[in-house]
């Protein structure tokens, strides 16, 4: 076990302002990448005080959503490529979003190809039973 | 003797620091009060405390010396004399060496120092004492917060009061302010520290020779200061801003000239600093250093200055350096940026003190000059890179401040480099022989150029500003070089803006942007300074008319053009200017006649926009355009009478629209329009009499809304003695109708026999219309107003609502709200109530009459009818409907009558009222759900009867309003409903008695409901379950919600919610599926998250009927609605399972 933090020093990014959405108060509103991302961007990182989103390890645009379907994929980016807090975020993100969602969405988390040394890991299918 | 012994009492208990600060605060109050009462002279106190001042146990000196003090800074009014007041402060200002024992020696000196002239003041000599031994005891920062407040109290109470001492004391202050200031950081202390620096240099006008070490050393004190940052939280109670210390420290950097080589160096250093906040306040105190240091000061610095802020100007614009939209019309391209706007600031006020110097560094500055000599290379908008338009965006700024800030620079502007532009622009002189006509297609002279149309049209206006800046100044040279130029060349300019307007397409908006900007500004010049030819004005016009009228295709253009055109309207109207009115309003005429021109191929839409808009730049224009729109209003309507109209409808509505919601607001607020009303509606009048058979287009419902809308906000919108005569010549053709069938008989008649409402309703559509616009009149007139007949115009209503017209209805609602107690010579209220419910009505009712046996004419008054006397049931809900409204217009004024109306509708509404229950077998369904519609009639009524209603009775049309009738209403109905509730035998009739007890708890406001949450939770629930069934009450839903939640959130009905805990959340639960309105889900998800706050006993049980209606909501097609669900989920799914 590494007694230090396993990144020390991360590349923190500002913040990205908030609109509110204007609404088209007659239409059905789909469930969008954004809406998504809003319910985890403010996540804490498990070893630093910063959001998911300042340490940009999700954006809106690693998120698809079909509606139709029911799924939702959920692609993240750690910090650093032997990051060992992985499974850790993916179980966040599911426990958040378990919460957010009917139960008839199916939510698929990964690691962003080629971001993670250990990529298997990240499928987060694992980790209920690993705890 | 006593009391001595008294007195040595108060003073150990002060002196004494085991005791409380309340008992020593106590010991305080009782010395000073013996010393206002005279009853202890100060001299006895002194002698009695002789022992605490001098005892060497520094502690209780310290007390003794602080009691003195505090018990004189009471005494700040009461007389003493001068020997006194002597001994005092040279006792004070002695024991300032006491280091031990300060703080009451400074207080004794601030309270002494402080006295005002009259009741005994501290002598220059003694102040000088004070102030020597303050110089050589006081270290100021080896002090805690509060003592060094007090010392730099002190002073800047001698610098303030006694400024000779402190001169003769000399240059050994400075030191000793320096001394004291240095490393101060207390906010609080600061503030009075930058005060006393200010003061000392004021002081000292002239420090010559070695004191220019000192002056260099103050300022090195203060500089390190400057920027000001300052982060205290804001928990904090400090009440010091950072810009009031960065103010105090401003005049304290700009006390003196003598500062001028330190500061300015390091303002211009803090210039360049990465800090937005630093180079804001660096520009502040550079403009107001320029101000107070004086032009021979800053000139040295001048080359310095300008580069820096030259720098700024160009570095500093935001992305959108030049945006052309039609906001920025008024303002042309200026950006916000607070740190360019504050050095343009500088530059203006540096020009003003020194135009020469600053004007010659301009026109021979490298930057600037490049970009004109490359001007070639700015041709097209859209091709120029960003850091050239902030370049250009840069010089425009310059440019144009330096034009706009004297006449002197605006000269050398135009001297030095408008030849240039126009040069580029290929602008000659124009011959006055040359034709102007803005529609010959005459050759383009001008080559395309952005940069310098750009430069030109920023100078142009700068220059306008500064003539109309000073038009008021009578003191203003006719003839200066600008002007000259500006004459030679507006003709060829105007037709130079013109040719960009015409070029531009919707692709360079820039071009189109500053062509028409231009033209706005060449017509806005005061006519005293460019003595421009009427024909150019009116050239300049015509353009802009020409783009209104054969333009309407594009946007941009088209409304730019609008907008210049009214703001040259308003320009002409504000300054007066006599000559240009006259081409004006040639414009305003053709514009007008737009509306009735039918070649023109505008959009109607658009037309009536012109019209419009260029009607309110001004009141003559007004005048001018008000007889156009009634003029078209007159010409459809009659069309519409008697052709049938050919133009589509919705023309008429939208020319009514603009009538009434545009023209009419404005016309509202300026004087001498009442005549123009008055007439207009008396012409309408007039149009409808002469057309005696209207054709079958007129039934068309918008238009004749439209109509009845006009009516009433024109009628509202006159005078009160015009109504009178517009009442009588309304009245004089609704008598001319054959519905109308009031003569002197037939009044005897209908006195006799009542109201025969035995025939059908069979009104032609023009007795529609009259009969509806005559209803209009009579809502909106004021309370005054004369009514010719009366009788007659009660009669005619009543008949009418009878018969199904709710206009009647409301004018008859409208009628009683305003009648007057006793009104001169008219008939009072009482009058009309016993007309209104005493008149006979017959009818024959064949249908039921034979069935039901009885003879073919019954007669029966309102409430009869009402009760269902007729057995027809269209003639029982037309009187509901109108009782309603007649009750609305006495429940609005709080009159007493209105609860005969409502004892009339529960009578309606308990079973024994109406006559349903009858035991007829065979027709029992049938007479149920006959009756069971009217009573929800009866429950609407009441909902009628609280509402807002926007169509009469409004403040608007004049209505006479008791304040807080809603409450009172509430508080009366409330018992009765509820009684009525509970003795109810059907599940049918209680459902109506709470849905008219939810339309008037929905009304009411919150703070009356509350009181009696406890009673009306139930029925409130009862209600809302009814109310979710269908849509159709969607928005008293919702307000009943939201009362709902009122009660979940407040406090005080807490006891309620916890004992109905398990019916609200079941009614809750449910409204979270409500499928017809997407507020009333979310409120209901809302009122959930409330409901989780209470005690977990309660709640617990109800929890997973919460979830599982939760998680439902999780799908709701609409996105707020799901963030409230996924909020209030984990609301309920956090709530504590153990505890």
């Amino acid at each position: 076990m590494t007694l230090g933090l396993i990144n020390a020093n991360p590349v923190v990014h500002a913040k990205k302002e908030r609109v509110a959405r204007s609404e088209d108060p007659h239409a059905d509103d789909a469930v969008d990448p954004l809406e998504i991302y809003d319910h985890v961007r403010d996540i804490r990182d498990p070893e630093h005080p910063y959001s998911l989103e300042q340490l940009s390890v999700l954006s809106e645009e690693s998120i698809t959503v079909d509606e139709k379907l029911g799924r939702i994929l959920i692609m993240f980016t750690p910090t650093i490529q032997h990051c060992s807090m992985v499974t850790v975020i993916g179980l966040c993100l599911r426990e958040k979003l378990k919460d957010c969602f009917p139960p008839h969405f199916k939510v698929d988390i990964k690691v962003a190809p080629g971001s993670h040394a250990d990529e298997e890991s990240g499928d987060t299918q694992f980790i209920p039973i690993a705890f | 003797m006593a009391e001595l012994s008294e007195l040595t009492r108060h003073i150990e208990s002060y002196v004494d620091t085991s005791r409380s600060p309340s008992e020593q605060v106590a010991s305080l109050r009782a010395i000073t009060s013996l010393l206002k009462k005279n009853l202890l002279p100060i001299e006895i106190l002194v002698r009695e405390m002789g022992l605490y001042l001098t005892s060497t146990d520094s502690v209780i000196r310290c007390r003794g010396i602080l009691l003195l003090a505090e018990s004189l800074d009471c005494l700040s009014s009461k007389p003493l004399d001068t020997s006194t007041i002597h001994s005092l402060i040279i006792f004070f200002a002695d024991r300032l060496a006491d280091w031990k024992a300060l703080r009451g020696a400074l207080v004794g000196c601030l309270a002494l120092m402080r006295r005002k002239d009259g009741v005994g003041i501290v002598t220059i000599s003694d102040a000088l004492a004070v102030t020597k031994s303050y110089v050589h005891n006081l270290h100021v920062q080896s002090l805690a917060q509060h003592d060094r407040m007090l010392c730099f109290e002190l002073l800047e109470c001698l610098l303030e009061n006694y400024p000779d001492a402190i001169v003769s004391v000399g240059n050994e202050i400075f030191y000793a302010i320096c001394e004291a200031v240095d490393y101060e950081k207390d906010p609080q202390c600061l503030l009075v520290a930058f005060h006393i620096v200010e003061l000392a240099m004021r002081l000292f006008p002239d420090l010559y020779g070695p004191s220019d070490g000192i002056v260099g050393e103050i300022f090195d004190t203060l500089g390190r200061y400057f920027p000001i940052h300052f982060t205290h939280p804001k928990g904090e109670d400090v009440d010091v801003t950072r810009d009031e210390l960065s103010r105090a420290l401003m005049f304290a950097f700009t006390s003196t000239p003598l500062f001028e080589p330190f500061a300015i160096p390091l303002l211009l250093e803090k210039l360049s600093s990465s800090l937005p906040l630093a180079k804001i306040d660096a520009l502040k105190y550079l403009s107001h250093c320029t101000l107070k240091y004086g032009a021979d000061r800053m000139e040295k610095h001048a080359v310095a200055i300008w580069s820096s802020l030259r720098n700024i100007v160009f570095s500093s614009s935001q992305e959108p350096v030049l945006s052309f939209d039609c906001e920025s019309v008024d303002g042309i391209g200026f950006s916000d940026d607070d740190i360019a706007k504050e050095a343009l600031t500088v530059l203006e006020k540096l020009f003003m003190q020194n135009s020469v110097l600053f004007l010659n560094l301009i026109v021979n500055d490298e930057d600037i000059n490049l970009i004109f000599d490359n001007i070639n290379s700015y041709m097209n908008f859209s091709n120029i890179s960003l850091q050239s338009k902030r370049k250009i965006h840069g010089v425009g700024c310059i440019l144009a401040t330096a034009a706009r800030s004297t006449v002197f620079s605006c000269n050398r502007i135009f001297e030095s480099f408008f030849p240039c532009l126009m040069n580029t622009l290929g602008i000659s002189i124009l011959k006055p022989s040359d034709n102007m006509s803005p529609s010959g297609k005459h050759a383009v002279s001008g080559t395309l150029n952005f940069g310098a149309l750009y430069l030109s049209v920023i100078v142009l206006e700068a220059c306008r500003d500064l003539t109309v800046g000073s038009a008021q100044v009578a003191s203003f040279p006719t003839h200066e070089t600008f002007c000259c130029m500006l004459e030679r060349f507006s003709a060829s300019l105007a037709r130079d803006f013109i040719s960009y307007v015409g070029r531009g397409n919707e692709t360079s908006m820039a071009d189109v942007f500053l062509g028409v900007k231009g033209l706005q500004i060449l017509a806005t010049f005061p006519g005293s300074f460019l003595s421009m030819p009427e024909s150019l004005l009116e050239y300049i016009l015509t353009a802009l008319v020409s783009i209104i009228t054969e333009n309407f295709q594009g946007t941009l253009s088209w409304n730019l053009a609008l907008k210049a055109l009214v703001n040259v309207g308003s320009y002409i109207e504000k300054y007066h200017e006599s000559k240009k009115e006259i081409s004006y309003m040639v414009v305003v005429e053709k514009i007008g006649s737009l509306l009735t021109a039918a070649k023109c191929m505008m959009p109607y839409s658009r037309k009536l926009e012109a019209v419009s808009e260029v009607g309110m730049s001004g009141r003559n224009y007004m005048l001018k355009v008000v007889p156009r729109l009634e003029e078209a209003i007159f010409t459809n309507l009659s069309d519409l009478y008697v052709n049938g109209y050919m133009g589509p409808a919705e023309n008429t509505v939208r020319l009514l629209e603009c009538y009434t919601n545009k023209v009419l607001p404005w016309i509202n607020n300026s004087e001498g329009f009442d005549e123009v009303l008055h007439l207009f509606v008396i012409n309408i009048w007039n149009q409808i009499e002469c057309c005696k058979h209207f054709s079958t287009r007129t039934e068309e419902k918008d238009i004749f809304e439209a109509t009845m809308k006009t009516m009433k906000f024109a009628v509202s919108n006159c005078s009160e003695t015009s109504h009178n005569a517009i009442v009588q010549k309304a009245y004089a053709v609704v008598s001319s109708c054959h519905f109308f069938s009031w003569n002197e008989s037939a009044v005897n008649h209908v006195e006799m026999r009542g109201l025969d409402i035995s025939h059908e309703l069979k009104l032609s559509i023009r007795d529609r219309w009259v009969l509806s616009l005559f209803a209009s009149v009579i809502m909106a007139i004021h309370p005054q107003t004369r009514l010719p007949d009366v009788r007659a115009t009660l009669w005619l209503f009543m008949e009418m609502l009878l018969k199904g017209h709710v206009p009647s209805a409301q004018a008859l609602g409208s009628l009683v709200n305003k009648f007057g107690s006793k009104a001169n010579g008219q008939s009072t209220l009482d009058e009309a109530m016993d007309i209104i419910f005493n008149t006979s009505i017959s009818h024959a009712d064949s249908a039921y009459g034979i069935s039901m046996g009885i003879g073919d004419k019954s007669t029966m008054n309102l409430a009869d009818l009402c009760f269902g006397a007729s057995n027809s049931r269209l003639l029982q809900i037309n009187a509901i409907v109108g009782l309603a409204w007649i009750g609305k217009g006495l429940l609005m004024r709080g009159h007493e009558k209105v609860k005969d109306i409502v004892m009339i509708l529960l009578e309606c509404l308990s079973s024994k009222g109406g006559r349903h229950l009858r035991q007829d077998s065979g027709q029992e369904n049938c007479e149920q759900d006959v009756s069971s519609s009217v009573m929800t009639y009866v429950a609407d009524a009441f909902h009628i009867m609280m509402s807002d209603s926007e169509v009469c009775l409004s403040r608007r049309y004049h209505a006479n309003i008791r304040p807080l009738y809603k409450q009172r209403f509430f508080s009366t109905m409330m018992p009765m409903l509820q009684a009525l509730i509970i003795k109810s035998d059907s599940l049918f009739q209680r459902s109506v008695l709470c849905r008219a007890l939810a339309y008037i708890m929905s009304e009411t406001p919150l703070v009356a409901v509350l009181g009696e949450a406890k009673k009306l939770t139930p029925v409130l629930l009862d209600a809302l379950l009814m109310f979710s069934k269908d849509n159709l009450d969607k928005d008293t839903m919702y307000s009943l919600l939201l009362l709902l939640s009122g009660i979940l959130t407040d406090k005080s009905s807490q006891e309620v919610v916890i004992e109905n805990a398990h019916i609200i959340i079941n009614c809750l639960t449910r409204m979270v599926s409500y499928p017809h309105m997407m507020l009333v889900r979310e409120t209901a998800l809302q009122c959930l998250v409330a409901m989780s706050m209470l005690p977990h006993s309660r709640i617990y049980p109800l929890r997973t009927q919460v979830l599982q209606a939760v998680s439902r909501a999780l799908d709701d097609p609409k996105r707020s609605v799901r963030l409230q669900a996924v909020r209030c989920r984990q609301a309920w799914s956090s709530s504590p399972v153990t505890t």
